[in-house]
């Protein structure tokens, strides 16, 4: 008994439909190079920057676990999730709310995994039953209505009041309120999961997301689990936004519903794309553009958003794939480049 | 009793005005599988042009055809070229994406190049009332419903009834037999881009003197009109519609009846109860997945 479909497209004119098939996470001999230079600008850079600067990077880091989240559900299973942030808003309020009662950090942030992972499954079952384009309109549907609540639920979450005065957690005693010291704790955190999200890619669940993504029907011919897998996308995914959304809370130490709308779920969707949809480091990238083109699109004030849509619709003109799809292409146009001079040698050749 | 009967008929004519957003949409699915998130922009765009055209001194009519020809241009042709054509070989996801930055880009550029004010919008009834057996209605209600139903109906027996809207229909169906017939393809799915650039002028022209002209009045427009769109059957023109005037009509009951502040979940409860028990919408057929 497979799950009905929803009424799919016609081919569009040109045939082809997917692209092509993206790799699982591999070691090439320039990662632990990249990496290494990574982790040595993100440990050494944040001390010889102003408060200021040390925020962004923080905040930046918080994006960047809450789209890794993301990457998992639509770049590597394939499901078209537009509401991220609402997982996010959930996971910010929940450690906001029990923070306020007195409960501990350390309590609040296992909550706000357990929720948001509970939510991610019941979320996942519309899924199963519709297609991309649906589950689409479904997910943006559920941001919507979490937003108002978080708007309209004033005994709860404040209403447009918000909630303020959220305290830094501490560990082991040190209290992390200095943003040099919360960075560091951001860093840890995104580390951990990082890791922990390399090792299930790699595992052979990762290659059953992957075959979700690639073809579901054939996935589940070769008897892949496909409802639990989606399922499971779905409620991993919004795990690491819930995380995300535990370390936001005392990040900016006022919530209030509107960074957990819709246009923050369109958000990080565009940082998983630009970044690279199913490109492991992607979400590194993409939060990076998310979080820095604003600051970088200071000049035009007014005309920022326009900007920034206009650049949207730009890159993915010229890179649908997201920009870690590059070297990718380069490759591709070198071999075209080989073949094409091969081709014209040939005739040659068969004159001699 | 009359007060719901009150809701329900202004509700009907709200949902039918959804239902035009609705039909060019899912028309644009349909003929070329172009998912637009920018639709409700393209209803606030031809609002501005005709509030502009109108400074130039053009009557309501003329400026609403000059919109239209405007906006089969833009919005039609230079959507399916610009964005449309060069994407599609790529899937659902870039264009998603795209035209979700598109929306932003109106939106903001309209906010930042003209204003974020809201401005009033002649309406083209008159301001009456009249009493049906006890139920008041507005001339607007039943003028938005008559032209908006007649809309979407022309749309449809366009489609049904002319060789061209028949060819259309072929295109959407199965594009390389439409090919093999001699059917010039590319026409007719340009056809559908002007149909449904054309539709959201007169859905413009409907909404606005409610709404008001302003820069994100496409923003819950958009997504409703997705919503009633899916609730009617995705691949059924009639489904538009009817998708469009639950929605509404819920609404306003909701409004009414449960709390104002919940009006805008509304779509979304309908639309997730109906795709739970039945995918394809409540009009729509079955399509077999094909391997």
């Amino acid at each position: 008994m497979t799950p009905p479909e929803a009424p799919s497209a016609p081919p569009p004119q040109g045939g082809a439909t997917s692209g092509p098939a993206k790799p699982v996470p591999q070691w090439h001999a320039s990662k632990p190079v990249i990496l290494a230079v990574l982790t040595l600008v993100l440990l050494a850079v944040p001390p010889f920057l102003k408060n200021y600067g040390i925020y962004l990077f923080t905040y930046w880091l918080v994006f960047v676990i809450a789209t890794m989240g993301l990457n998992l559900t639509v770049g590597y299973a394939g499901q078209k999730s537009l509401g991220h942030a609402a997982f996010f808003g959930i996971g910010a309020y929940t450690v906001a709310i029990l923070m306020k009662a007195g409960v501990s950090f350390w309590l609040g942030l296992p909550a706000a995994m357990a929720l948001c992972f509970a939510i991610g499954l019941a979320i996942g079952f519309p899924a199963l039953r519709v297609q991309a384009l649906y589950l689409a309109f479904a997910t943006l549907g559920f941001n919507t209505a979490v937003w108002l609540v978080l708007r309209n639920e004033e005994w709860l979450t404040g209403g447009t009041f918000g909630i303020n005065n959220i305290a830094r957690p501490s560990l082991f005693g040190l209290v992390l309120d200095k943003p040099l010291a919360f960075y560091y704790f951001t860093l840890g955190v995104a580390i951990l999961l990082a890791w922990w999200l390399w090792r299930l890619l790699a595992s052979p669940w990762g290659k059953a997301f992957t075959a979700l993504r690639d073809n579901p029907i054939r996935a589940e011919s070769l008897g892949i689990d496909t409802r639990a897998y989606t399922l499971l996308s779905f409620a991993i995914g919004a795990v690491y936004a819930g995380v995300a959304g535990a370390l936001f809370a005392p990040l900016v130490e006022f919530i209030e519903p509107a960074p957990f709308g819709v246009s923050t779920s369109i958000m990080m969707y565009l940082m998983v794309v630009v970044g690279g949809a199913g490109y492991f480091f992607g979400p590194l990238l993409g939060a990076a553009v998310g979080v820095l083109l604003p600051e970088w699109l200071r000049f035009a004030q007014g005309w920022y958003l326009f900007v920034f849509g206009v650049a949207v619709v730009a890159l993915m003109l010229w890179l649908p794939d997201g920009l870690l799809s590059i070297p990718e292409r380069l490759r591709a146009r070198r071999l075209a480049k080989a073949a094409r001079a091969a081709a014209l040698a040939e005739p040659v050749e068969a004159q001699a | 009793m009359t007060d719901l009967l009150q809701l329900v008929f202004s509700g009907m004519a709200t949902g039918s005005i959804y239902a035009l957003a609705a039909l060019g949409f899912t028309l644009l699915w349909q003929a070329s599988g172009t998912v637009n998130f920018a639709q409700g922009e393209f209803v606030m765009l031809p609002a501005f042009a005709m509030l502009a055209f109108g400074n130039l001194g053009l009557p309501l009519p003329l400026a609403f055809l000059a919109t239209c020809v405007l906006a089969i241009g833009v919005l039609g042709w230079g959507f399916k070229r610009g964005i449309a054509d060069p994407l599609l070989k790529f899937g659902l996801m870039p264009i998603v994406v795209a035209t979700i930055g598109l929306a932003i880009a109106l939106r903001n550029g309209v906010r930042a190049g003209i204003s974020a004010q809201a401005f009033p919008f002649p309406s083209l009834f008159a301001d009456k009332l009249f009493t049906l057996g006890g139920v008041t209605v507005s001339l607007a209600d039943v003028g938005t419903l008559a032209i908006a139903v007649a809309l979407v109906l022309g749309t449809q027996a366009f489609l049904a009834r002319t060789v061209t809207g028949r060819a259309m229909q072929a295109v959407a169906q199965n594009t390389e037999s439409a090919t093999v017939l001699g059917i010039d393809v590319p026409r007719m799915v340009f056809y559908t881009f002007a149909i449904n650039a054309v539709l959201a002028c007169a859905a413009a022209l409907l909404v606005t003197p409610t709404y008001l002209a302003k820069f994100d009045m496409g923003e819950s427009l958009g997504t409703k009109a997705f919503f009633a769109a899916i609730i009617g059957g995705f691949n059924n023109s009639r489904g538009a519609l009817l998708g469009g005037v639950i929605v509404g009509v819920g609404e306003n009951l909701a409004a009414a009846y449960i709390s104002p502040a919940y009006k805008d979940a509304v779509a979304l409860v309908l639309f997730m109860g109906v795709i739970l028990f039945k995918p394809q919408g409540l009009l729509g057929k079955r399509v077999e997945r094909k391997v």
